[in-house]
């Protein structure tokens, strides 16, 4: 066998120029796939960091809507009936659950009916959270500037706010935020500092659709206040709202339905319930989306292979007749008939290997090129190059079979007779 | 001991519904370490004789036998394996492969036999000794002259240690030097005890055989019926003295 390799590159070599052309089909066929492929891959990938964000692994646990699939917002419906403040027992719970780093309770609100002031500047729409500083950790929230919360803001009723770097933007106007009072509802608030997410992730966005899928759950900016000083902003037992860290991407679907099923044992309202958003299912349902799209492309590019492997067949069917007085003496000197045809066999499965390498090599450049012209993401795959090279040897095996079978059959006296 | 015996061999070609008898009735036989010369003019059916004795072609009618072995209406596998342990070619155009040097020519009937490259390599060398070119192994045909070129032809015949030793107009390619030299190997690898059945129609050439048969017609006669100046059939054969005739 390994006497057959070497004399297949032998061959190849001394009919280097035939021997590219005859490849070109394959090494076409397969940087074509390669590429596509590649590109399908880093659009996934694109897709998954985008919903889950740079490793942060944190799902939401909010209330829903039964019967239509939109969260309940307390800010515009008020406080349901039958959802009961989640209990430490719950809480503890969840932190309990396989695969869960940590979690958080807080209130959350989208007030509409009030904006924060600071002067004359007006931020209305924003997202106002009642939190613990267990809340920043889980998140991955870090502190910019100023502070975070200290215990005793929380057991002192302090009031004070942390903006985020949305609203620093929106309503300080370049001025430093911290120290400043804002004002919201009547009450007045002290901006101790800015907090930002650890890892500001910005999803990469190509279209107006990708704003639409990356961005629904954003606002125009978030205001952090104490938990405690929560109920005189806005009510007392609100239901609260769950963020919890996972400790894998994969877990996070679990650990969400885990954590949500914990949290609606007390719930008796039979029109909302807890439900955590399913990012895994959501990135998903958009990676085969995209998949379905560009899976046609690879039958395309599979019509070069085709193609390649016919061209393979010709030039082995040339050189056969080439190579018959070769094929006579061997047989003269006792060569079986299945030596020659493995010998042919294993010269056009070599043939159509190094074509696919060649091609893997084209494809991984060429989708280097797309990445770089049209800027769409690009994620490279190991076992589908070492997948496509088999591949090519496959269609070298099964376009050489004819060839070989015809070497092998020809009769030793005509094949040494043959001019 | 009989090596080779055939009793009544025809071969007839078809060429379409008209049947060509080749070879009519043939009965030989060739005693171990026997030297024989089959001569014959164009047509006569000497190759194909050969061919038969070669178990590369398989005889119409007739009993073949090879070291008491019937090979008439054996299987193509059984045949490879006869030619590749109990007989060596030689060729008019050596057939040698022009990409592979001479020492890989020689180790190649070894490779077919599944012996390991190292021994593969170190037989074939003490092949090629044995015709004297010990000191030629790495040379491409290309580079060797004709006689050369026959000399590592019969050193990849006699590699496996065959009973017979088939020669084909060994030196229709060849000057008359050459030719001697070709005539000596032969007469040394007879003496140490090879059969060798040799097919030629130069009368010099047959002179070196214990035995010589003539073929005329397909049929075996007696002695030269007319003979024809050796010249002559040299040009009839179409070949060329010292041309070297390679494969492709």
């Amino acid at each position: 066998m390994i006497e057959n390799i070497r004399l297949s590159f032998q061959g190849i070599w001394s009919h280097k120029l035939r021997s590219v052309l005859t490849m070109l089909g394959i090494i076409i066929g397969i940087a074509a796939i390669i590429s596509i492929v590649s590109t399908i891959k880093g659009t996934n990938e694109q897709i998954k960091q985008n919903l889950i964000g740079a490793g942060n692994n944190v799902v939401q646990v909010q209330l829903y809507h039964t019967d239509y699939d939109y969260t309940y917002e307390v800010g515009n419906e008020g406080i349901p009936a039958g959802v009961p403040v989640v209990s430490d027992d719950v809480f503890d719970a969840v932190l309990a659950l396989d695969h869960v780093e940590s979690a958080a309770l807080y209130n959350r609100r989208i007030d509409y009916n009030n904006a924060f002031y600071f002067g004359n500047n007006q931020l209305n729409g924003c997202e106002v959270y009642g939190v613990d500083n267990g809340y920043f950790s889980t998140c991955g929230f870090v502190v910019r500037a100023g502070r975070s919360f200290v215990p005793s803001d929380l057991s002192a009723f302090r009031p004070v706010a942390l903006v985020d770097r949305d609203t620093a933007k929106a309503l300080f106007e370049g001025e430093d935020p911290v120290g400043q009072t804002i004002e919201f509802n009547g009450v007045a608030l002290v901006v101790v500092g800015v907090v930002d997410k650890d890892t500001r992730f910005d999803p990469v966005m190509e279209t107006v659709d990708d704003y639409y899928t990356y961005m629904q759950q954003e606002s125009s900016g978030k205001v952090f206040v104490p938990k405690s000083i929560w109920p005189s902003l806005f009510a007392y037992d609100e239901p609260l709202e769950l963020a919890v860290r996972a400790d894998s991407p994969e877990a996070m679907s679990l650990v969400g339905r885990d954590a949500a099923e914990l949290m609606n044992t007390g719930v008796t309202n039979e029109n909302i319930v807890y439900r955590a958003e399913d990012t895994m299912q959501t990135v998903k349902d958009l990676q085969d989306l995209s998949n379905a799209t560009n899976q046609q492309l690879i039958w395309i590019a599979s019509i070069s292979l085709l193609v390649g492997g016919i061209g393979v067949m010709n030039i082995m069917l040339v050189s056969v007749t080439e190579r018959t007085r070769e094929i006579g003496l061997k047989k003269a000197l006792g060569a079986r008939k299945s030596r020659i045809l493995w010998q042919f066999l294993t010269e056009a499965a070599v043939l159509t290997s190094l074509g696919g390498l060649l091609g893997v090599g084209a494809g991984v450049g060429l989708a280097e090129l797309i990445s770089r012209i049209t800027q769409a993401p690009v994620a490279l795959s190991v076992p589908f190059m070492l997948l496509a090279v088999v591949f090519s040897m496959a269609i070298g095996i099964l376009f050489g079979l004819l060839p070989s079978i015809q070497a092998a059959n020809l009769n030793p006296i005509d094949a040494l007779r043959h001019e | 001991m009989k090596m080779l015996e055939l009793r009544d061999i025809c071969k007839t070609y078809a060429q379409g519904k008209l049947e060509v008898p080749v070879l009519r009735n043939i009965t030989l036989s060739v005693e171990e370490g026997e030297y024989l010369a089959i001569m014959g003019p164009s047509g006569s059916g000497k190759t194909t004789l050969m061919n038969i004795i070669g178990c590369l072609d398989s005889p119409t009618s007739g009993e073949y036998l090879l070291a008491g072995e019937d090979l008439a209406r054996q299987n193509d596998k059984r045949l490879s394996q006869v030619r590749l342990g109990s007989i060596g070619f030689v060729f008019q155009n050596f057939y040698l492969l022009p990409r592979q040097s001479a020492l890989e020519n020689v180790a190649l009937p070894l490779l077919y036999a599944g012996v390991r490259k190292r021994q593969r390599l170190e037989i074939a060398h003490s092949a090629l000794e044995r015709v004297g070119l010990g000191d030629r192994a790495h040379f491409k045909p290309t580079q060797l002259s004709g006689g050369q070129c026959q000399r590592v032809a019969i050193a990849r015949a006699i590699v496996n240690d065959p009973k017979v030793l088939l020669a084909d107009e060994p030196t229709g390619a060849l000057d008359t030097a050459s030719g001697e030299q070709i005539m000596e190997i032969f007469q040394r690898l007879n003496d140490e005890g090879v059969t060798i059945v040799m097919i030629t129609h130069e009368a010099d050439i047959a002179r070196h055989a214990h035995r010589t048969l003539h073929l005329r017609d397909g049929q075996l006669v007696d002695g030269p019926l007319r003979p024809v100046p050796a010249v002559q059939e040299d040009l009839e054969d179409g070949s060329v003295p010292g041309e070297e005739a390679q494969l492709p």
